[in-house]
């Protein structure tokens, strides 16, 4: 059998140890780098300190950007919440013509390569005339955050039962009163954790967001742009740490929250291993995107 | 509004489920047609017009221009087959890293060492995309971790930051989870039975696993392959980061048609390459059954 004999078991326990080394080098060097006393970003460090903590802290563009990146960040959530909801009670409660395709429409901005979602944006936006701001980089990035949050409320939609609503209704509730008090307890913690996956995956966009944002930067544009030019990168590479710490909080609550579905796992794509699979949310297409 | 009112308007509701069904699905819908459907339909149409050199305007009636540049000027079908080969070379370099790894983690690791396992793939998947492409581009750089460590053991030092071969290694680097996950799924989905039948049959592990296990799981590589092939054909900030002289890809070409030359039906032609790679690829992985793996 396939991994049966001992020094099988071992090759492969190798081989798993090597990939988690690969995985997890570049992370603990590219945080090690924010500790880089000095301007020259070459390797062995010369030492380890915070020096550069406070400038970047102090840097206005930094503020700018990390602001703005804040705003659209928040605003896209919001937005995603709202309609992720809508299409995911329409898929658990209804039967309609489309009902499959709906899945698979709202994974396509995040399946198809980002540069033709970017592309698409920037065209609907010049041909509607809009101008590049806030408005333009939220509608872009609530557009690929929906199937976040329409992923793991779904999910939740199918493992409560329907009778759960039938009785609240038998019991005199109206629509209000049941969605209120017997519907959005039952989704709340998988809303909670799809918007925060939404602002996981917003706050560190940026291809769609290069073909959205006019003149402003958002955090990611900023590092990107410095990198390039190879500007300020001690203060970039603060603003890389901090932007790892604070795109895998997010993700490491949403875990916390949707421990009964699993769909974390398939959130962003792929699908779901491990024992929770069979009550996990199938996810098809449940989307991919840098 | 008050409470009679109330009742009526959800009695109402509750009697008519498709006034229901069409209020929740009139927000998402109008969304997603207005904007992004809408949208990739425009981009499509645009890819057909052209721009008017004087004026810099784009010029509303049907060509086939752009396409014949396409095909015509060597420089971008380069550009094309480049942007395909190392999607391709990433793809196959992500099978054979993910395959062994998953098989571990779906047979042989405690369960204990799966939950570890699984967050582990799971926290490179969600870190920032463009952080780990830094970190490369510092890694592989002249002075960088890499070429300090050859040195530290003695095997002098490579030049490879700035190449395709840069490129390969982040590209890899940044998909293989995506790999991993459906790869991983599919192990776990093998009946332990099929596998110790070909043993029992006399099969060898290599014969076990080429005879049995990789047709059962080939779903799942396709499932994978489709986001590492996917994704590295629409990139464009890799190339750029740790990309060198010759490292064009399609992306780069559409982000400067957009954002510099603002010739948007060029760049929409160009863009339509991946677009229908993708379209075919989706097709052949869906008749072998990938989506199921999804």
């Amino acid at each position: 059998m396939i991994g049966s004999g001992r020094w099988s078991r071992i090759a492969f326990a190798v081989w798993a140890a090597l990939i988690m080394l690969f995985l997890f080098f570049p992370i603990v060097i590219i945080m090690l780098y924010a500790f880089n006393p000095s301007n020259v970003q070459s390797w062995p460090l010369s030492g380890l300190s915070t020096r550069w903590f406070s400038s970047t802290w102090h840097n206005t563009e930094v503020r700018q950007a990390l602001w703005l990146s804040l705003r659209a960040g928040l605003l896209a959530t919001g937005v995603a919440m709202l309609l992720g909801t809508m299409a995911a009670f329409a898929v658990d409660r209804f039967r309609f013509f489309g009902r499959e395709a709906v899945s698979l429409v709202l994974v396509l901005p995040i399946a198809l390569p980002g540069i033709i979602t970017g592309m698409a944006l920037n065209s609907f936006i010049s041909f509607n005339s809009l101008t590049f701001s806030l408005l333009t980089i939220v509608i872009g990035h609530a557009t690929f955050c929906i199937v976040t949050v329409y992923n793991n409320v779904l999910a939740r939609l199918r493992r409560t039962q329907s009778s759960l609503v039938e009785a609240s209704m038998d019991l005199g509730a109206d629509g209000w009163q049941t969605f209120r008090y017997v519907t959005l307890p039952m989704i709340a913690t998988a809303l909670v954790a799809g918007g925060l996956l939404a602002f996981a995956l917003s706050f560190d966009e940026i291809v769609v967001t290069t073909f959205t944002a006019g003149a402003q930067n958002t955090l990611p544009i900023w590092i990107f742009a410095h990198i390039r030019n190879g500007q300020q990168l001690p203060q970039v590479n603060v603003v890389v740490l901090f932007v790892i710490l604070v795109s895998l909080l997010p993700v490491a609550l949403a875990q916390r929250l949707t421990r009964d579905t699993g769909v974390l796992r398939s959130g962003r794509g792929a699908p779901a291993p491990g024992p929770a699979r069979a009550t996990a949310a199938p996810a098809i297409g449940a989307g991919a995107a840098p | 509004m008050n409470g009679a009112a109330r009742t009526r308007v959800s009695a109402a509701l509750f009697r008519r489920p498709w006034l229901r069904a069409g209020l929740l699905l009139s927000g998402p819908t109008a969304w997603f047609v207005l904007i992004y459907l809408g949208a990739l339909f425009l981009l499509f149409l645009s890819a057909f017009w052209s721009v008017d050199s004087f004026s810099g305007k784009i010029v509303h009636s049907w060509t086939l221009t752009n396409f014949e540049t396409l095909f015509k000027v060597s420089a971008y079908r380069t550009i094309a087959l480049r942007t395909i080969g190392i999607a391709a070379a990433v793809t196959v370099t992500d099978i054979v890293l993910a395959v062994p790894f998953a098989f571990f983690a779906a047979r042989i690791a405690s369960r204990r060492l799966q939950a570890a396992l699984f967050v582990a793939v799971l926290i490179p998947l969600w870190s920032s995309y463009l952080v780990r492409v830094f970190a490369w581009r510092l890694i592989l750089a002249k002075e960088g971790v890499l070429n300090w460590f050859l040195g530290q053991v003695g095997l002098g030092s490579v030049n490879i930051g700035y190449s395709n071969w840069a490129m390969w290694i982040v590209f890899s680097y940044i998909w293989l989870p995506f790999m991993i996950l459906p790869v991983w799924a599919a192990i776990e989905r093998v009946p332990e039975s099929l596998i110790e039948a070909s043993a029992d049959l006399g099969a060898r592990g290599w014969r076990s696993f080429r005879s049995v296990l990789l047709p059962l799981i080939l779903p799942g590589i396709l499932a994978g392959s489709i986001f590492t092939f996917s994704l590295t054909l629409g990139d464009f900030i890799t190339p750029t980061l740790v990309g060198g002289a010759g490292s064009t890809f399609i992306g780069n070409v559409v982000y400067q048609e957009v954002g510099i030359s603002n010739n948007v039906p060029f760049a929409a032609a160009f863009a339509t390459v991946p677009l229908v790679i993708m379209g075919i690829y989706l097709l052949v992985a869906r008749r072998l059954g990938a989506f199921e793996a999804l």
